[in-house]
């Protein structure tokens, strides 16, 4: 993509005040980045801006590099070449432990969550809280607690509860607290409604969409496109490793997504607001 | 749930005493239960109710098996539940109960232990060795000196399992054999190392005086009374769901009433020929070992980290966790416990010889982990489980002795209560709502 993604202004919806949208600086930016294994070039030359205070999805067919873009950020892969940029900052993130330590968290599809733990284990697993050499449970109780009840999980009946007990989407719930305990500024979820019923797919997205309000920023991997047009502020569309557009969700529909990413163009007519500009067309 | 439900002081003490009853309303009334926000006693006992009720049976199943045991022993033989029987069940109990406490660690981290009934072995000799005359360690230092070697061989199968990556199952048994090997080599021409000193031949066969017993059992209950104590009361100043001060109290109560009860027991008179009384040493031992695992098992991130590995490998992995360093530690404490089952066996013996069938001893202490509702599965269990099920385990043994039952007899009826213990464990998970 050979254009600047202009960054684009928070909507209405969205109080995104935070340090990013702030200073016009996107709090990730992705240029040129590129990976292939082997022959495959899984991406190629990614020019992409996730700003704080919005939900920023990443659509794609199967096989389109959506999960690459996403483990190349997460530390998992590292780009063949590009740059990543952290508050406009070029960084070097080599592992998962480095991304955390940025502030950037995973929810994983397969949810990284121990079944035999209770809520609060599984929520500072890795970070447990001490004193004097041991747990202390209250403090980190508490603070359990005080995060779920911010983010208005209140369908679970209590932090003690095993995460074996937990529904579909109270597990998503946890999984999604979690990152914002540890005080996440980027949080990147993979397909979080994949096998999650209605009620608990609008749960999890009122979820998504009050993280983005809290000035975090979100990246939301995701080929539903209810989904995707219930929560995103912009969408990203991959097509067979190449980023063919970025629009702002306000600006096209389902049927537009659709096209991109089967055929990487888009002919229909869209109700684009003229003052906007249009930022990926001429990548087609 | 069958873990990390907050202290359960009184668990450690009423395994102990074969007042079995009260043991049930100890594990039943679990504490810090993570319900409903309750506000009085009958609150309280509805929730604990509703856990059983939905799969949560924790350690109902195996207290009330003692209790049937108990009766249907008892039933056949009136001397089953006298004093002197019941300490000489804790006594003969002592090693299995240990043993199991080890190997709690390889189950809730989803592996297995095959070479700790060999690595007690060790334990045994190295102890033996060193207190012969031509080596003349002090008794300490020859412990000390056992209790090492074995944590080392832990760390090295255990650093084989995760460096390499082989299965524990192999690893160990290896093991298994190995060491049974080290073991004969060990024991020599004679294949017999006798024990002469005191110190070591009392932990197994030695009593506290009837007035230390007394002292020590109200230490032990003052503790751990205010340690439940102040770690609830401060869950109910800051506001967190937590057991009504009434169920505090009687908790205490019901500790101090088990205490007393124990000690009531073991100062009867046991003896035949001499009077014997007192608290025996190894039921000390046992609580010891009982209440620091219980510890590091709750209370501590290693803990934690055991039953995250167990639950879910991944999940750890992701969490930052280093897996090859918690497996190690696992592996190491599993053979460092056994290396103190192995010294009460010797104790207990006076001595170690080829006899010590550690391929026998293992897979009782897998039974009786087991039988207290650990499951083979990794992620739940208890240091608590093993001493339940090493008790089990005894009684039997000892039940059916007193009726003059075989060894092939035995054998069958532990087979049957593992397979029921599994079964139990089974269909109330399967019950469980989900």
């Amino acid at each position: 993509m050979s254009t600047e993604v202009a960054p684009i202004e928070a909507e209405p919806r969205s109080s995104a005040e935070a340090s990013g949208a702030a200073t016009g600086e996107p709090l990730l930016r992705l240029r040129g980045l590129s990976k292939s294994f082997g022959a495959v070039h899984a991406l190629v030359d990614i020019n992409l801006d996730v700003p704080a205070g919005q939900v920023t999805a990443l659509a794609g067919d199967n096989g389109a590099g959506k999960s690459v873009l996403i483990k190349c950020i997460s530390g998992i892969h590292s780009p063949d070449s590009g740059e990543i940029q952290w508050e406009g900052k070029p960084v070097h993130i080599r592992s998962p432990r480095e991304a955390a330590a940025l502030g950037i968290e995973t929810v994983h599809q397969d949810l990284a969550l121990c079944d035999n733990l209770d809520i609060v284990q599984n929520m500072f697993l890795g970070r447990e809280r001490v004193r004097h050499l041991t747990l202390a449970e209250e403090e980190m109780e508490t603070a359990a607690g005080q995060t779920l009840s911010s983010l208005a999980v209140t369908t679970v009946r209590s932090v003690r509860q095993l995460v074996a007990s937990l529904s579909g989407g109270q597990r998503q719930s946890v999984a999604i607290a979690k990152a914002v305990l540890w005080n996440s500024r980027l949080v990147i979820m993979d397909e979080p409604t994949a096998a999650l019923g209605v009620a608990q797919t609008a749960m999890v997205l009122t979820l998504v969409r009050r993280l983005a309000d809290r000035g975090l920023a979100v990246l939301l991997v995701s080929h539903n496109m209810n989904d995707v047009f219930e929560v995103a502020d912009r969408v990203a569309v991959l097509r067979l490793g190449h980023l063919v557009a970025v629009e702002r969700a306000a600006d096209i529909d389902a049927q537009v997504v659709v096209d991109l990413m089967t055929t990487g163009t888009s002919t229909r007519a869209t109700q684009p607001k003229p003052a906007e500009p249009r930022t990926a067309d001429d990548q087609a | 749930m069958t873990k990390l439900e907050g202290p359960d002081p009184l668990g450690p003490l009423a395994a102990e005493v074969p007042d079995l009853a009260v043991a049930a309303i100890a594990e039943t009334e679990a504490p810090d239960a993570p319900e409903p926000k309750v506000e009085t006693l009958r609150d309280y006992l509805r929730v604990v109710y509703l856990r059983i009720r939905s799969g949560d049976t924790g350690v109902l199943p195996v207290v009330a098996g003692l209790l049937l045991i108990s009766v249907l022993f008892q039933s056949l033989n009136a001397n089953f539940l006298s004093a002197g029987n019941l300490v000489n069940l804790l006594i003969q109990g002592a090693v299995y109960m240990l043993l199991a406490m080890g190997e709690v660690f390889p189950l809730l981290l989803g592996e297995i232990d095959l070479s700790i009934g060999f690595v007690s072995g060790i334990g045994g000799i190295v102890t033996a060795e060193l207190l012969k005359q031509s080596y003349g360690w002090p008794w300490w230092a020859a412990i000390l000196a056992a209790l090492i070697a074995c944590a080392g061989i832990g760390l090295l199968q255990g650093t084989i399992i995760t460096r390499l990556g082989l299965p524990s199952f192999v690893v160990t048994l290896a093991g298994l054999l190995g060491w049974q090997g080290v073991m004969l080599l060990m024991l020599g021409q004679g294949g017999t190392q006798p024990i002469n000193d005191n110190v070591v031949n009392d932990l197994a066969s030695g009593t506290l005086t009837p007035a230390a017993s007394w002292i020590v059992m109200i230490l032990i209950v003052a503790a751990a009374g205010a340690r439940t104590w102040l770690a609830e009361s401060r869950r109910r100043a800051t506001g967190l769901v937590a057991p009504p001060a009434s169920l505090t109290l009687l908790k205490i109560a019901a500790m101090g009433a088990a205490g007393v009860a124990f000690v009531l027991i073991c100062n009867t008179d046991r003896g035949r020929l001499l009077p014997i009384k007192g608290v025996p040493w190894v039921v000390l031992i046992v609580l010891g070992v009982l209440a620091a695992w219980t510890f590091l098992l709750r209370r501590t991130k290693f803990g934690r980290y055991v039953y995250a590995i167990g639950g879910n490998a991944e999940a750890a992995r992701r969490a930052g966790i280093n897996l090859s360093r918690i497996r190690t530690l696992g592996f190491m404490l599993a053979s460092f416990t056994a290396g103190i089952a192995g010294i009460i066996y010797a104790s207990r013996l006076r001595s170690v010889s080829t006899a010590l069938d550690g391929g026998t001893l293992v897979l009782y202490a897998v039974a009786a982990a087991v039988i207290g509702g650990t499951s083979l599965f990794g992620g739940r269990g208890k240091a608590m489980h093993a001493v339940l099920g090493g008790i089990v385990i005894a009684a039997i043994d000892n039940g059916m002795g007193l009726q003059g039952y075989s060894a092939a007899a035995k054998y069958v009826v532990t087979a049957l209560v593992l397979l029921t213990a599994v079964t139990i464990d089974a269909v109330a998970r399967r019950n469980a709502t989900r």
